[in-house]
């Protein structure tokens, strides 16, 4: 059944642009489809685990030679996807007025998430590269979309580091193909656990890891992400900060680390220090920006570095931390960015000194925006509490004490940038000239009514989504 | 070594190039010995796609697309030259100091230890029997690429109103 994932989209693609593409009611359809898509994919990852899993399509597995590789991290990424597709599309409704423009919108956003869900399926290097291709592409023309020169440049920037990300992986794999003889995760780590202490393979493990932190946007390769996160159109800003980033940089990193190299100490080592490094770096200059969507992208890339520092602590908890503050990330990183869509379409700028008192007029979208800014602090019993938690006491339990202090400490700032945020944007004397904003549409506020929701909810019912969803996790360790 | 060599000053005449046209020509002898490693790493067919494609298409696309566009007076020319090696003059020494680390690296190292697999197949055969979804990825690239010339390229009919 897993091949469904890959098929129904792409077929869906074809159909929609031989059929529907025609007149402008037909187009219409490419809403339903990209919605009923996602909502199926978060269907499936919640509710037909092992049906799922089990089920394969023979005729179709063996035509197009389709074996993939399914697992908890797997079905907690397919919920990350279908969420925050969902919230894209329907931003997409609210901020984009022309229905063509929104047509190919929606088919390259069905192309993004098909290539994000391959990305977590396969189990093959080279087939991981090309379902990061396509998720890359179909990027660089969503951002590039406005054909604004600040989207353009924007679009150019991601596109020239992510072809640097795209030659180191590649020669990352000519390299382990070499030392392996084949593509496939087993054989590779097989090979690897075979020619320990080989300068091949250390080079081939640099080349790819620096790889996956540029398209991660991780410091010191972060120099795309905020003018790519902030040139996007709002439902694209929402699409990058909330998956894809974390689909193409972190969840591979998550993927290539515990199951090609799960014991090298050096990898944990350079992953910790540049988590630690990204935190900080991402939180401080934070604090100094105007721009709203400036001021997330930095937030975001302070967040990912937890997720790494997480990972980097090599034990199954901090695993287990790293996946649920990436799944945790992708809910309030997604609902600050469509709240911020909001407002930047009702006020027209994206400028916090130009605001304030902004809840007065939108009070869904600054409620729910102070849910999604406690959770990115770490506040109890927000869900991002609860993965900052875990990642601190993995850290301190494998014994790195200073990197578990300074997680703790980082919280503080992202506390103080965020406390700024919601004072400048939100809250005070509403500021002259937006006497008539109002809040979102329903679509909109459904959406970030949803999101703030889930946030509430892991947080709450922490022990439940540990126990079945989470926690499961760490088997890729252990495997 | 000689064609590694050419490779690199091509590549880097091809981002150093004071006219598009020059960079076109840099990036088209840049994959022309690219695709001569290639053959002479008995890979023909993978050499051909290399030459016909990158050196020999992409080169046709990008001079037609430079022919259509305003070229720079002489001026401007020498003032873009003057201000890219301003930006740009560490990369040749980046690549000095890279290309001095690994040789110094393979004096250390014991590189050679690894063997190229040997495949029996032939490269259609691998294609088509052991990389057929890799294939469909291909195909989904194509569309991306399809929907990105008509997103970035076409007129919208609202604006020609």
């Amino acid at each position: 059944m897993p091949s469904l994932m890959i098929l129904i989209p792409l077929f869906g693609i074809i159909a929609l642009n031989l059929i529907f593409a025609g007149s402008v009611k037909m187009r219409r359809w490419a809403f339903v489809f990209a919605l009923a898509l996602f909502v199926l994919q978060i269907a499936v990852a919640v509710f037909y685990h092992p049906a799922f899993r089990n089920n394969s399509l023979e005729r179709i597995d063996s035509f197009f030679r389709m074996a993939f590789f399914i697992d908890h991290l797997t079905f907690i990424m397919f919920i990350c996807i279908g969420l925050v597709s969902i919230a894209s599309l329907f931003v997409a409704r609210y901020t984009m007025p022309d229905e063509s423009g929104r047509f190919k919108f929606t088919n390259l956003l069905i192309l993004a998430s098909l290539g994000m869900s391959g990305i977590v399926m396969v189990k093959d290097i080279f087939s991981l590269y090309v379902f990061m291709e396509i998720t890359a592409v179909a990027s660089f023309l969503l951002i590039a979309y406005p054909k604004t020169i600040e989207s353009l440049e924007g679009s150019f920037k991601y596109l020239i580091l992510s072809s640097v990300a795209t030659v180191l992986m590649l020669s990352s794999i000519g390299l382990l193909l070499l030392v392996s003889g084949s593509t496939s995760f087993t054989e590779i780590a097989a090979g690897i656990d075979g020619s320990r202490g080989s300068a091949f393979v250390l080079l081939a493990i640099g080349l790819f890891i620096c790889g996956l932190f540029i398209k991660g946007g991780l410091v010191p390769f972060h120099g795309w992400l905020p003018d790519a996160y902030m040139a996007a159109p709002a439902p694209v800003s929402i699409l990058l900060a909330g998956i894809v980033t974390k689909a193409a940089g972190i969840y591979t990193m998550i993927r290539i680390v515990t199951t090609l190299f799960p014991y090298n100490q050096a990898v944990n080592s350079v992953i910790m220090l540049i988590g630690t490094i990204s935190i900080f770096v991402g939180a401080i200059a934070a604090i100094g920006q105007d721009n709203f969507k400036r001021m997330l992208a930095y937030s975001s890339i302070s967040q990912v570095g937890y997720i790494i520092l997480g990972l980097g602590a090599g034990t199954g908890l901090g695993i287990a931390g790293a996946v649920f503050h990436l799944f945790n990330h992708s809910v309030f990183k997604s609902l600050l960015f469509v709240n911020s869509a909001v407002v930047e379409k009702e006020t027209g700028t994206c400028s916090m000194n130009e605001m304030g008192g902004i809840s007065q007029k939108m009070p869904v979208t600054g409620t729910t925006s102070v849910i999604a800014f406690l959770s990115t602090c770490g506040m109890p019993p927000l869900s991002g509490f609860w993965s900052k938690l875990i990642i601190v006491v993995a850290l301190w339990q494998a014994g790195h004490h200073v990197y578990s202090a300074l997680a703790v400490i980082a919280s503080v700032i992202t506390l103080a940038y965020f406390l700024s945020m919601q004072r400048r944007v939100f809250f005070g004397k509403l500021k002259a000239g937006l006497e008539n904003i109002k809040d979102a549409d329903r679509g909109v506020l459904g959406v970030s009514i949803i999101l703030a929701a889930v946030i509430v909810g892991v947080g709450v019912f922490f022990p439940f989504v540990y126990t079945t969803l989470i926690s499961p996790v760490k088997e890729i360790l252990i495997r | 070594m000689g064609l590694l060599i050419l490779t690199t000053m091509a590549a880097l005449w091809t981002v150093m190039a004071r006219s598009l046209l020059k960079a076109t020509i840099g990036l088209a002898i840049t994959s022309a010995a690219i695709a001569i490693i290639i053959f002479r790493l008995n890979s023909p067919l993978a050499a051909v796609f290399e030459l016909s494609v990158c050196a020999g298409l992409i080169t046709a696309i990008f001079v037609s697309t430079i022919s259509l566009t305003k070229p720079l007076t002489h001026k401007e020319i020498l003032q873009v030259s003057k201000d890219r090696i301003k930006r740009y003059w560490y990369l040749p020494v980046i690549l000095a100091i890279v290309g001095a680390l690994l040789i110094f690296m393979k004096a250390r190292q014991d590189f050679t230890m690894i063997q190229a697999p040997g495949s029996p197949l032939d490269v259609r055969t691998m294609l088509w029997d052991f990389r057929r979804l890799d294939l469909l990825g291909q195909v989904m690239i194509l569309i991306a690429g399809a929907l990105g010339v008509v997103l970035l390229f076409g007129e919208n009919k609202n604006d020609e109103r």
